[in-house]
């Protein structure tokens, strides 16, 4: 699964990407799983509220099941237009 | 429908006159454009980072959301991302209706969605250093008049 980071998600964890092997069954328990490794991911995850997430590129929660999925992606709320 | 992210600029005029002549049968044609305020002292450059993929299916999925709820002739969305100086052009939209207050709703419906569901963020660089733009609580409260 490739788990991807924008803005300063990104900047916090230092890439762009990671393609991980996981049996998280939903959003939170992946990113238990990243908190896991190593301090700048325990930073960047530090607080649920500040951060969005897409599964397969639609806009999920944190609840959703991770199951066929092939990319998530975590990124502050977002300021277009 | 035509929805386009890229980081070159776009010539406003001949994109709204452009849209306009495409038309059939369509009274109104509204536009919007987004630019770069000179509002941060000494703002050097908007970075927009954007999420490839994700941003032109979010957009199209709100496009078809302003199709299902007004009598839209066409719709037409111009994003643009990279380094933007101040004055610039950010993005924007033009929307084609039999009469106005479709064309006029469907635009501010468009541009509400645009800023919160579209996966785009702003980065402020100024001489001091660079900081992301954070989501307003009132852009989030925009989405509840729809």
């Amino acid at each position: 699964m490739d788990v991807l980071y924008f803005a300063w998600v990104r900047e916090r964890i230092g890439r762009p990407k990671d393609t991980v092997e996981t049996g998280a069954a939903t959003v939170r328990d992946l990113v238990e799983e990243l908190r896991a490794r190593e301090a700048r991911y325990e930073m960047a995850f530090a607080d649920l509220d500040a951060l969005r997430v897409a599964v397969d590129q639609e806009l999920a929660d944190f609840d959703a099941p991770l199951a066929g999925v092939r990319e998530v992606a975590f990124f502050p709320p977002m300021t277009g237009g | 429908m035509d929805i386009r992210v890229q980081d070159a600029a776009f010539d406003l005029g001949a994109e709204v006159n452009g849209f306009a002549a495409r038309q059939t049968g369509m009274g109104a044609v509204v536009s919007f454009t987004g630019i770069v305020r000179d509002i941060a002292p000494g703002l050097e450059a908007m970075q927009i980072e954007h999420y490839p993929g994700m941003t032109e299916k979010a957009l199209a999925g709100i496009a078809e959301e302003a199709q299902r709820r007004w009598s839209l002739g066409d719709v037409l969305v111009i994003h643009r991302f990279g380094a933007l100086q101040p004055d610039e052009m950010i993005m924007m939209v033009a929307t084609s209706s039999p009469h106005r207050a479709d064309a006029f709703q469907a635009a501010e419906f468009l541009m509400d969605y645009l800023k919160s569901r579209a996966p785009f963020w702003k980065k402020e660089v100024t001489r001091e250093g660079a900081d992301w733009v954070d989501a307003k609580d009132e852009d989030e409260d925009a989405l509840g008049r729809w």
